[in-house]
C-alpha cells in the first residue's frame, strides 16, 4: 500500500457527526451535528439547486486556486465548511451527488462506475442510513458514498497570459514532424480532436512543442494524460526544459504536486479523476497501451476533465483495428508520420516456423532456430531481447539460455530489480535480456536486435508486435537490427503488423520522408 | 454469477467436488491464493495474549506467557482485567494491507473477508454479549463505520455497544509506555446491563494489548464476570 495521504479535516474546530442536508427555498442547507428528521442524504435529491452567481460576493482567492477544474470531496478541502457553503450560495461552488441511482442501477459521479459487484451497501455513520453505498472501484481516492458531495468551483477563473512564446526550444522537426506539428496546432486552435499516428520512434514528443505553446500563450489550459507512469516521469523533466517559465504540474499516485494548479499538466490518466471540466486541450499519449482500452473508468475520467469546448490529442504509433478503420473510412481526423526520426525504414519482421516449441522446453530444449539466433548474436556481442508470452516459459527458458552464457537476465512486471536489470542491459553489462511485453514499449535501447518466441500467443496482438518491432533501430547510430518472430503458426496479428510496418514505409518513401 | 476475490479481485473459480455439488455452497469471498497469504496463528504461542513463540527471542518468554503479559500479570490494578486475548491471524505485510484498506480507506466489505474467520472462533466460545472497541465520534465520521462493530454484524451477530471513547487521539501514532499509562480512554454508555455477563471484546489488531485493557477494566467494575478479546490480527 501507498503511504497514507494527509488528510484534512474538514472541521478543525467543531466537531462534525453527520452529513445530511435540506432544501429549502431552492437552496442546499448541509446538518453536521444534529439531523432534523426532513435531512437527507445529498443523493436522495432529484436535483441540486445552483444559486445565482453574486457578482459582489468577495470570494477566497485560496479556495478558487485549489478547486477549479477539479472534483473534489470535502475531505480533500482545507477550508472550513462553512466558508465552502458560504461560495456555494453565492454560486461559486458546484455541489454535484457523489452517486446517481437511475431504476436501481448506481453510478459512481466520480469514476462512472456501473458495476453492480463494485458498490457495496453498507451502514454509514456519516448520513446514518442502513443502506448507503459506496463505490470499490475508485476508493484509493478517497471513498464517494451515495452520501457524498463532489466539490467543484463554479465561478469566474482568470484566463490570461502575457507570454505569447513560453516555448523556448531551438530543435528542428523532420519533415514528417513538421507537418504533424502544424496539424496539432490547428486542432488546438480550433478546438477539434486529432489522432497522430506516428511509428515507434518517430519522435512524437516534439511534435506537441507548439501546439502546446499555441495553447498557453491563449491561456488554455493543457493536460498530456498516459496510462503509464514511466511515461508521465520521463515527460516531466523534457516539458519542464522547453517551456522553463510555465509551472508544470507532474501527477501519479502519491505525488507531491497533488494540489498544484498549473497551465501545463503531465499526469497519469488515473489522476484525472479528481478533474472536472478543467483542460481547454488534452492529449493522450498511448491510447491503445493497458489499462486505458480496459478500463472504462479512465475513459470516463479523460471525458470528464475536458472542458465542453476543448481540442483532443490522441497519440499512438498503433492504433486498434476500429481506429484504423475509421481513419480510412474518414470517420475521424489523423495525421501520419510514417518514418522515423532519422529517416530510415522500420526494420520489418522475418517470421520464423520453429515447431512445437512448448513441446521442446518440456524436454529442456529451444528449437534449433532459436539457438542458432542466440548464438549468433553472443558471438559477435550484438544485444538482444527475446520476448516471450508468459512468465512461466521465460522461467523455463532462462536455466538453458544461461548455459550458453551465464550473464544473461529476465525481466517481469512483478520483478522487484527491473529497473536494475534494464539499467544493466543500457550500460551493456548484460548481452541479453529475456522479457514478458511490459519491455514492449517505453523503453530504448540504442543497438539490438530482437525475437519472440512463440509469436502466435494471443497476447502478441498487432500492437503489440508492432511494439516490440519498434524496439530495433531506434538510434540514428545504428538505425537498422532484425527482428525476427519465431512461432508454432502464422497468425493474423502477425500478418498485420508485419503489413502495417511495410504501408508506414511505403508510405514514408512516398512522400521523401526516407534518406536511405 | 462470476465471484470475485475481496481482495485481490480475481475472478474466484468454484472447486467443484462431490461434497460441493450436493451440499449448500459455503460462503467464500476470497480466492485460494488470498486465503492461503493469511497466516493463522498456530504452534505454540502466549496462553494470555496469543503470541507466537516461533520467532520469539526466549528471553522474552516466561513459561507459557510473554514478557508482556508477565508485565501485566504483576500489576495489580490491570493483571486480571483481561483474562484472555486470542486472535486470527499473523499481522504480517498481506494483512496490514487489507487492514489499512478496510479502516483507513474505508473498504467497508472487506469485514467480510475476515467475518467467515470470527464467525467460526466464536462458535467455539462461550459468551453472553459481543462488544466492538468504540471509535472517537471524529475517527468515526472520517471511516464511515467502526471497523470492530462491522466485524461482529457481518459474522452475524449483535454488537453491544457498551463502551464510548472520550480521548481522541491516533493510538498507532504513541510509543507502548504512553499507552499503557494513558488515563482511561473509555466510558460506559449504561444502555447495557454487564452484571454478571460473560464478555468478548472485538478489536481489528492487538498490539501492545492497552486498548483491551483498558476496555476492560471498565467493563469489570461495572461487574462482568469475565472478559476476554478476540482480534483478527495479532
Amino acid at each position: 500500500m501507498r503511504k497514507q495521504k494527509v488528510r484534512f479535516l474538514i472541521y478543525p474546530c467543531i466537531e462534525v457527526n453527520t452529513l445530511r442536508f435540506t432544501i429549502k427555498n431552492n437552496i442546499l442547507t448541509p446538518f453536521l451535528i444534529e439531523k432534523p428528521q426532513e435531512s437527507r442524504p445529498i443523493s436522495s435529491f432529484e436535483a441540486i439547486p445552483q444559486p445565482p452567481l453574486n457578482e459582489t460576493y468577495s470570494f477566497n482567492k485560496k479556495l478558487q486556486q485549489f478547486l477549479h477544474g477539479k472534483q473534489l470531496l470535502l475531505d480533500d478541502l482545507p477550508f472550513p465548511i462553512e466558508e465552502i457553503h458560504e461560495h456555494y450560495e453565492n454560486g461559486y461552488i458546484l455541489y454535484r451527488k457523489g452517486m446517481t441511482k437511475e431504476k436501481n442501477k448506481s453510478t459512481c459521479a466520480r469514476c462512472g462506475n456501473e458495476d453492480r459487484a463494485l458498490f457495496v451497501c453498507f451502514p454509514c455513520a456519516r448520513c446514518d442510513e442502513e443502506h448507503c453505498t459506496y463505490c470499490r472501484k475508485c476508493l484509493m481516492m478517497g471513498r464517494v458514498s451515495a452520501c457524498t458531495p463532489l466539490v467543484s468551483w463554479s465561478g469566474p477563473v482568470q484566463t490570461q497570459s502575457d507570454n505569447q512564446r513560453p516555448l523556448k526550444w531551438n530543435g528542428t522537426l523532420s519533415p514528417g514532424q513538421q507537418l504533424a506539428s502544424d496539424r496539432v496546432k490547428q486542432a488546438v486552435t480550433d478546438n477539434t480532436e486529432l489522432l497522430v499516428w506516428a511509428v515507434c520512434g518517430a519522435g512524437k514528443t516534439e511534435v506537441l512543442f507548439e501546439g502546446i505553446n499555441t495553447a498557453l500563450a491563449a491561456g488554455k489550459r493543457v493536460c498530456i494524460a498516459t496510462p503509464r507512469i514511466d511515461v508521465v516521469l520521463e515527460l516531466g523533466p523534457r516539458l519542464k526544459a522547453v517551456f522553463p517559465e510555465i509551472p508544470v504540474a507532474v501527477l501519479f499516485g502519491g505525488s507531491e504536486d497533488r494540489h498544484l494548479q498549473a497551465p501545463l499538466t503531465i499526469a497519469t490518466i488515473h489522476q484525472l479523476l479528481r478533474f472536472y471540466k478543467a483542460f481547454d486541450t488534452v492529449i493522450l499519449d498511448e491510447v491503445d497501451a493497458f489499462p486505458y482500452t480496459a478500463d472504462d473508468s479512465l475513459q470516463y475520467a479523460v471525458r470528464q476533465s475536458r472542458k465542453p469546448v476543448s481540442s483532443m490529442i490522441y497519440l499512438t504509433a498503433t492504433p486498434n483495428q476500429k481506429w484504423q478503420k475509421d481513419c480510412h473510412n474518414g470517420k475521424r481526423e489523423y495525421v501520419t508520420i510514417p518514418a522515423r526520426y532519422h529517416r530510415h525504414p522500420l526494420p520489418v519482421p522475418a517470421f520464423k516456423w520453429c515447431g512445437n516449441w512448448e513441446k521442446a522446453l518440456k524436454k529442456d530444449q529451444l528449437p534449433s532456430a532459436v539457438t542458432q539466433w542466440i548464438k549468433k548474436r553472443l558471438e559477435t556481442q550484438k544485444q538482444c531481447l527475446l520476448f516471450f508470452p508468459n512468465i512461466d516459459k521465460m522461467d523455463k527458458v532462462l536455466p538453458i539460455l544461461r548455459k550458453l552464457e551465464p550473464k544473461i537476465e529476465s525481466v517481469h512486471a512483478e520483478d522487484p530489480d527491473r529497473k536494475s536489470k534494464v539499467q544493466k542491459m543500457r550500460d551493456k553489462e548484460v548481452p541479453m535480456l529475456i522479457t514478458t511485453t511490459i519491455l514492449e514499449r517505453g523503453v530504448t535501447f540504442p543497438n539490438v536486435d530482437v525475437a519472440i518466441l512463440g509469436a502466435e500467443d494471443r497476447i502478441f496482438t498487432e500492437s503489440a508486435l508492432v511494439q516490440i518491432a519498434g524496439r530495433v533501430g531506434r538510434s540514428a547510430q545504428f538505425p537498422s537490427g532484425n527482428i525476427t518472430f519465431f512461432h508454432y503458426g502464422k497468425t493474423e496479428s502477425m500478418v498485420k503488423a508485419r503489413r502495417q510496418i511495410l504501408k508506414m514505409n511505403e508510405e514514408a518513401k512516398k512522400k521523401g520522408l526516407i534518406a536511405y | 454469477m462470476l465471484i470475485k476475490c475481496l481482495i485481490c479481485h480475481q475472478e474466484i473459480s468454484p472447486v467443484v467436488t462431490w461434497s460441493s455439488l450436493w451440499s449448500k455452497p459455503e460462503e467464500n469471498d476470497l480466492c485460494k491464493k488470498c486465503s492461503e497469504k493469511l497466516n493463522f496463528i498456530e504452534g505454540e504461542a502466549c496462553e494470555k495474549c496469543s503470541r507466537p513463540f516461533s520467532g520469539l527471542d526466549p528471553r522474552y518468554r516466561t513459561g507459557n506467557l510473554c514478557h508482556d503479559c508477565t508485565r501485566w500479570n504483576e500489576d495489580p490494578e490491570w493483571g486480571s482485567s483481561l483474562e484472555r486475548n486470542q486472535s486470527l491471524f499473523l499481522y504480517d505485510d498481506f494483512l496490514k494491507e487489507a487492514i489499512a484498506r478496510y479502516k483507513f480507506r474505508g473498504d467497508y466489505i472487506l469485514a467480510r473477508a475476515f467475518s467467515p474467520f470470527i464467525k467460526s472462533k466464536l462458535q467455539t466460545l462461550d459468551f453472553d454479549l459481543l462488544v466492538p472497541i468504540p471509535l472517537s465520534s471524529e475517527r468515526l465520521y472520517e471511516r464511515g463505520f467502526n471497523q470492530s462493530a462491522a466485524l461482529i454484524r457481518e459474522a452475524g451477530f449483535t454488537a453491544a455497544e457498551m463502551l464510548k471513547r472520550t480521548h481522541a487521539e491516533k493510538q498507532s501514532k504513541k510509543a507502548r509506555n504512553e499507552r499503557i499509562h494513558l488515563q482511561q480512554v473509555f466510558q460506559r454508555i449504561a444502555d447495557h446491563d454487564a452484571e454478571n455477563k460473560k464478555i468478548i471484546l472485538i478489536d481489528d489488531i492487538y498490539t501492545t494489548g492497552s486498548t483491551l485493557y483498558h476496555a476492560a477494566k471498565i467493563l469489570k467494575e461495572a461487574g462482568a464476570a469475565s472478559v476476554c478479546s478476540l482480534t483478527i490480527a495479532r
